[in-house]
């Protein structure tokens, strides 16, 4: 599956410059991996040391946070928008 | 080497500047908070401000803020129709100065941002914008008008 990641300002500087990009995979994990594998500055911007989604990242896939569907199992399809938001927070 | 603070100056209109405050004062006694976007020029925000979006506090607190990730969204998608890109984050200090908390420096996600603080401390809102990188805070200058 081919689908189209559109990435946060941080995370261009990791991909020339690029606000989307196109990866992958069948799952988010499985785009993330091709993701890291093209751009490895993102390694540690998306996933945390226990291999789960890194806490400071949300991901929609389309309309839809993975979160609440199948976290990095959720399953892609061709065409499918995947966006990386950073989580914006602060007191 | 390049200063990793050095922040454009960020220029609102008063109709932006004024959807700020309202919005801060509509989430008293929450703090409020919202997203700034504008364009770009070689992989840096010009400063200039192209749209504001009032956004839901997810944490619906006095005391944090977390931007609704769905509002977020939203705002990406909406400034990527515009050619813009976020460029900075507002919220409300309901109690205290318009100077970045603790809080706010260790959450701080993108130097490239201004961050937006407005104090409802007193009865006169007070608004000032940073840049924060690696913990270091730089006041950014904002021109209204």
């Amino acid at each position: 599956m081919s689908v189209e990641v559109r990435l946060p300002t941080l995370l261009r500087a990791h991909a020339d410059g690029a606000s989307s990009v196109s990866a992958e995979g069948a799952t988010v994990g499985e785009v993330f991996a091709d993701l890291v594998a093209k751009y490895p500055g993102m390694a540690g911007n998306l996933i945390d040391d226990n291999g789960g989604l890194h806490k400071f990242v949300n991901v929609y896939r389309n309309d839809d946070d993975i979160r609440y569907l199948e976290q990095l199992d959720t399953k892609v399809s061709d065409g499918d928008e995947l966006s990386i938001l950073p989580a914006v927070a602060g007191g | 080497m390049p200063d990793a603070l050095a922040t454009p100056t960020l220029r609102m209109t008063h109709a932006q500047y004024d959807t700020v405050l309202a919005h801060c004062f509509d989430g008293f006694p929450d703090e409020a908070c919202g997203l700034l976007a504008g364009p770009f020029a070689d992989g840096a925000p010009t400063g200039e401000v192209g749209q504001v979006y009032p956004c839901r506090n997810a944490d619906a607190s006095a005391r944090t803020y977390t931007v609704d990730s769905k509002d977020l969204l939203a705002a990406m998608r909406d400034a990527d129709d515009h050619g813009h890109d976020i460029i900075g984050v507002w919220h409300s200090h309901t109690h205290t100065d318009a100077y970045p908390s603790a809080t706010d420096v260790r959450q701080a996600v993108d130097p490239a941002w201004c961050y937006v603080i407005v104090s409802l401390k007193t009865g006169e809102p007070v608004l000032r914008g940073y840049s924060i990188h690696d913990g270091a805070i730089r006041e950014c200058a904002v021109q209204v008008g």
